[in-house]
């Protein structure tokens, strides 16, 4: 449904996309990470046919963007970072111009607009003028402006930003939904990675204009996992504890890696495919201290996304409860 | 064509819907109101001398009060005109909604047309404010209608050229008053510049002359049409909007 081969945008001497590449299949929610400044703003505009890319190739719909601009933008919706309303306009009256402008033909934009409205929740605003429209209203608006005129490939730059809780998981609902219908095909770009765990089929990073990831959320996880790493925490440990983990056969590695009072945290790291668990216990048993957790740290998506997009590897932090993180 | 209307129909909106409308035609009518009475207190003066020395023909309403008359109106419209076109592009660009007509299935030019005749409808709507004093001088005299409707016609082709120009120079800025500013001083170059011909020579003058946007309306309000000014005013609108439809494009490649 979307291909893009080898794209690249420079401007002036700034390479903003550099020789990207990518598949997106019928009904498949791709999403896209990076850091502010990757290029993710930069490839969506070259999509959505705002902008020319400098070299390669996008292909949206079975249209060239470049070559027949029209014929793709007409089957491509498009949410930009900050949604494109006029302040001064009412909802209603925005969505029946923006109809008219994607070609959504006369006869059907009265109903088209009723139901897109109802179907992003903005019914009750549709009188109101766009300016006067909280953040969330904002964003459903810009939504709604995308679907309306029922586009194979909707492309969405930050969908969820701005929007309370429940409207978060609204939208993530109402983007699953159109993808499972199997008439969209969507990308998305977002700040906040578990969205992208819960709502993409898979995940494009790209960092400083290159693609580093192209995979599944799992199995990005699991690929970038490579040695095993354990939490275990005990209490009443000597000062030679770590020495002593450090002699188990099979770890790489110990580093102790939080302390209260008499309580110690270390970081096990072990030869990957090597469990030591049962090596772990015996030995904080024979030395007489108390085990109190012992746990396998899987990578979260954060510390994937900081490791990828980042030249020096992070220290691995506690397991991520955060929702969202600043990329 | 739909398209162009959609647009054209969303920009006049756009100025009803802020002070921009109101404002410039408010001020307008105050201003033409001001000098239709100036003007007319002025004819009716002379009028009267006339009557008095024994002038040996009546005075002409379209030439001693209508003429002068729409003359002044070109300044206001000078005046006037910038703040009309100024927001057109730096708006959309600053709030970020040219994203959306850019990525619409519409061409750069069905964008630049829609702008245009919008802001023409605008322009239009002051015009049609000189209309019932027009129609006072028809009561109490006897004008002739036809140097009238040539009047209008090149009242009409003299702001086309302002839009056209207007439109070309906020699609350069993001910031409306840098746009206004810009606008104002070229329209006001325009204006002046024949100031100057006469003293670079008989080939400077004819060429200024040329050139002044104001010169060329001249005939317009004698009656006349004549096809040099019809080629100027339609080639100088046909320019502006080829520039901004270019300038739109051009702000694509660099980003």
């Amino acid at each position: 449904m979307i291909e893009v081969q080898h794209l690249t945008k420079r401007y002036g001497g700034v390479t903003a996309v550099n020789d990207i590449s990518f598949r997106v299949e019928r009904g498949e929610i791709l999403g896209f990470l990076g850091p502010n400044g990757a290029g993710k703003t930069t490839t969506m505009r070259i999509l959505t046919g705002y902008m020319p890319a400098t070299d390669g190739k996008a292909i949206v719909a079975g249209y060239d963007v470049f070559d027949q601009p029209i014929e793709a933008k007409r089957r491509t919706g498009y949410l930009p970072e900050t949604p494109p309303l006029y302040p001064d306009m009412g909802v209603m009256d925005y969505l029946t111009f923006v109809a008219k402008i994607k070609g959504v033909p006369s006869a059907d934009r009265t109903k088209r607009v009723k139901t897109i409205m109802e179907r992003t929740r903005i019914a009750d605003m549709a009188n109101r003028q766009c300016g006067r429209l909280s953040k969330g209203y904002k964003q459903r608006v810009g939504l709604a402006q995308a679907l309306i005129h029922n586009p194979a490939v909707l492309i969405l730059d930050e969908p969820t930003a701005g929007l309370d809780p429940k409207q978060i998981i609204e939208t993530r609902e109402l983007i699953k939904e159109l993808a499972a219908a199997g008439d969209h095909t969507i990308i998305l770009s977002t700040h906040i990675l578990p969205e992208v765990a819960q709502t993409c089929q898979r995940v494009v990073i790209i960092a400083k204009g290159h693609v580093v990831a192209i995979d599944t959320p799992n199995n990005l996880t699991a690929r970038l996992r490579g040695s095993e790493t354990l939490y275990l925490q005990v209490d009443t440990a000597g000062a030679d504890a770590s020495a002593a983990l450090g002699r188990i056969a099979g770890v790489t590695r110990v580093s102790e890696s939080d302390r209260h009072e008499s309580l110690v945290g270390f970081e096990v790291q072990s030869e990957s495919g090597r469990d030591v668990r049962r090596d772990l216990a015996k030995a904080v048993i024979a030395n007489g201290w108390g085990l109190l957790e012992l746990r396998p740290m899987r990578m979260s998506l954060e510390e994937i996304f900081l490791s990828l997009t980042t030249d020096e590897t992070p220290a691995i932090a506690a397991p991520a409860g955060g929702e969202t993180i600043d990329a | 064509m739909r398209n162009v209307l959609a647009i054209a129909n969303k920009e006049l909106r756009a100025y009803f819907a802020s002070p921009i409308a109101y404002i410039v035609i408010g001020f307008f009518a105050l201003l033409y109101g001001f000098f239709f009475v100036a003007i007319l207190r002025y004819f009716v003066g002379q009028s009267m001398q006339a009557g008095v020395m024994g002038g040996a023909q009546a005075m002409n309403v379209n030439q001693q009060l209508v003429r002068p008359l729409l003359q002044n109106v070109t300044v206001v419209i000078l005046f006037l005109l910038p703040m009309v076109t100024m927001r057109t592009y730096s708006e959309e660009k600053r709030s970020g909604t040219i994203e959306l007509l850019l990525t619409s299935p519409i061409t750069d030019f069905e964008i630049v047309m829609g702008k245009f005749l919008g802001a023409m409808a605008l322009y239009c709507a002051m015009l049609a404010v000189t209309l019932p004093h027009l129609a006072i001088l028809f009561v109490y005299g006897h004008p002739e209608w036809k140097p009238l409707v040539t009047a209008y016609l090149g009242l009409l082709l003299f702001g086309g050229c302002f839009v056209s120009l207007g439109l070309f120079i906020s699609s350069l800025s993001k910031n409306q008053i840098v746009a206004g500013a810009v606008t104002f001083s070229v329209f006001l170059l325009l204006w002046v510049i024949t100031w100057i011909g006469s003293f670079i020579g008989p080939t400077g003058d004819k060429l200024t002359s040329y050139l002044s946007i104001v010169d060329h309306f001249d005939d317009f309000t004698k009656g006349i049409i004549d096809t040099t000014h019809l080629v100027y005013y339609l080639s100088f609108i046909t320019f502006g909007l080829f520039l901004t439809a270019k300038s739109v494009d051009s702000e694509r490649w660099r980003g």
